[in-house]
């Protein structure tokens, strides 16, 4: 496991992608999501072309497409919603493969079913191609407010940290003959989580007692000077760039 | 020649009560290697604490090279005396080991090749400088401990202060850490329960407990004392 690369969402390549500045790809991942979401619904070849898009910065950044799809997986809550919708909804009835669907439904789930992928594979990519701790400081870039960013980078770094804490604690029930099966066994659960909230909060007051040991005087000291060339905007907002101008097309051809 | 740090008469008392710090007072010259010891709930801990000012005494005097402990020397002192805390998971709060080790030196106003440079030196006194874009939570036990003393190096202090430095590392992760301390020009306090360590590397030692140090001498011979020993919870670290 190379360190540094062991977050599960991110994909190791050397491509293009996962050399554009963290901030480029933020802004220019979110504008896309934006873009997407405001487009209407019955511009199907929209949402094609898309999906196109994102199928070429897929082929482009070489993360592999089945770790696309298994990612894609984490939608399928909502997914599942919305297979419902033509069933229920309201609005005249349509026949659809033999079935008598609600056309307003239909709509609907089409809508969510689409927007919901689009926007899922959006974000997977550029969890797969940018680092977590690199995704921090694009925000930071951004201008996101300090306190934002560092709250956001302290989490990252100790959820591991905590996620063993808890680890060990269950192994250790566990190890005493802890089994729970019934809601009345709960009572040891409730309070292993008393005592994680308790070690987590004096941890931080360690790490606060490390901080003001290195000179911390309530500010982040700004270690990060570098910012993002013209060039790598432009190859970066490329994406919403054309997805901006395939929505205009779709809303002024409705 | 003023000491690399010198404490007298220091008081604390915990906030519900209990004394920790009753009248300490000693002394560490500029170079000279000095082991704390002492039993669990000595005082250890909470004196490394004052060192720094981390904590404030109730009484008493905490002096770094010329200067005292108070408001306006705290930033400074803080520059000089580089304490190395217990759980290097608290010492490595940054993403990535080079941001942690760049914290110290930004925050003393270093920018640009200032800070590189510190951070290179830092990284460089542990031989830790192909860990720089590692994150922290993926290290080794033994690369951990040397990261969280280049953190500190890199401020370049005049003292340092070490809290436990071998618990949980392997004998050889152990011996790294001797051999590094060792390169080191610069005075150090070790506070350790690993008493070869002690005697490895400090040619001084003192005994806390209780609240007090009560006993300061050359470190062969404490530790050769088997009753000053068995009365504060230590033994010898061999029977000759």
């Amino acid at each position: 496991m190379g360190a540094g690369h062991a977050h599960t969402l991110y994909v190791h390549e050397h491509s293009l992608v996962h050399r554009l500045p963290p901030e480029t790809k933020v802004l220019s991942a979110f504008l896309f999501v934006a873009v997407v979401a405001i487009t209407p619904r019955e511009a199907i070849w929209a949402f094609g072309a898309y999906a196109a898009m994102e199928a070429a910065l897929v082929g482009f950044s070489r993360v592999p497409v089945r770790f696309v799809l298994s990612r894609l997986i984490a939608v399928a809550p909502f997914v599942v919603f919305a297979l419902f919708l033509p069933f229920i909804g309201a609005g005249k009835n349509i026949d659809l493969l033999g079935f008598s669907l609600s056309s307003e439904g239909t709509w609907a789930m089409w809508n969510i079913l689409a927007k919901a992928t689009l926007g899922a594979t959006a974000s997977i990519l550029l969890a797969a191609t940018t680092e977590v701790p690199e995704i921090v400081r694009g925000f930071g870039r951004l201008r996101i407010p300090p306190v934002i960013t560092g709250i956001a980078s302290f989490m990252i770094r100790y959820l591991e940290v905590i996620a063993g804490e808890l680890a060990r604690m269950r192994t250790a029930m566990t190890a005493r003959g802890y089994d729970p099966r019934w809601l009345s066994q709960a009572r040891p659960i409730a309070a292993s989580a008393g005592t994680l909230f308790v070690r987590s909060y004096e941890r931080g007051e360690r790490v606060y007692d490390a901080m003001l040991s290195r000179g911390y005087n309530g500010v982040m000291p700004a270690l990060d000077t570098r910012s993002a060339t013209t060039r790598e905007w432009l190859g970066a907002l490329a994406l919403p760039l054309l997805a901006a101008a395939v929505a205009l097309i779709a809303v002024t051809t409705l | 020649m003023s000491a690399a740090v010198e404490v007298a008469d220091l008081h604390y008392t915990y906030p519900d009560g209990q004394s920790a710090l009753a009248g300490v007072s000693f002394r560490v010259m500029p170079g000279e290697r000095v082991a704390l010891l002492g039993p669990n709930g000595a005082g250890k801990t909470t004196l490394a604490h004052h060192l720094n000012g981390i904590r404030r005494a109730d009484r008493g005097v905490v002096a770094v090279g010329e200067l005292t402990l108070g408001d306006d020397t705290l930033g400074e002192i803080r520059k000089r005396v580089g304490l190395v805390f217990q759980n290097p998971d608290d010492q490595l709060f940054m993403p990535t080991v080079g941001e942690d080790v760049a914290f110290g030196p930004a925050n003393l106003g270093l920018s640009g090749n200032e800070l590189e440079d510190a951070v290179s030196s830092g990284l460089g006194a542990v031989g830790a400088n192909d860990l720089r874009g590692r994150v922290p939570h993926h290290l080794s036990g033994g690369e951990r401990r040397r990261v969280a003393l280049a953190t500190v190096l890199a401020m370049n202090p005049s003292i340092l202060v070490l809290d436990e430095p071998t618990s949980g590392l392997d004998p050889a992760g152990r011996r790294e850490l001797i051999g590094v301390l060792q390169s080191l020009d610069v005075a150090q306090l070790v506070i350790t329960h690993d008493l070869y360590f002690a005697l490895e590397l400090c040619s001084r030692a003192l005994i806390m407990d209780e609240g007090v140090i009560v006993a300061d001498g050359e470190t062969a011979g404490l530790l050769s004392d088997e009753q000053l020993l068995s009365r504060h919870r230590l033994e010898m670290p061999y029977r000759a």
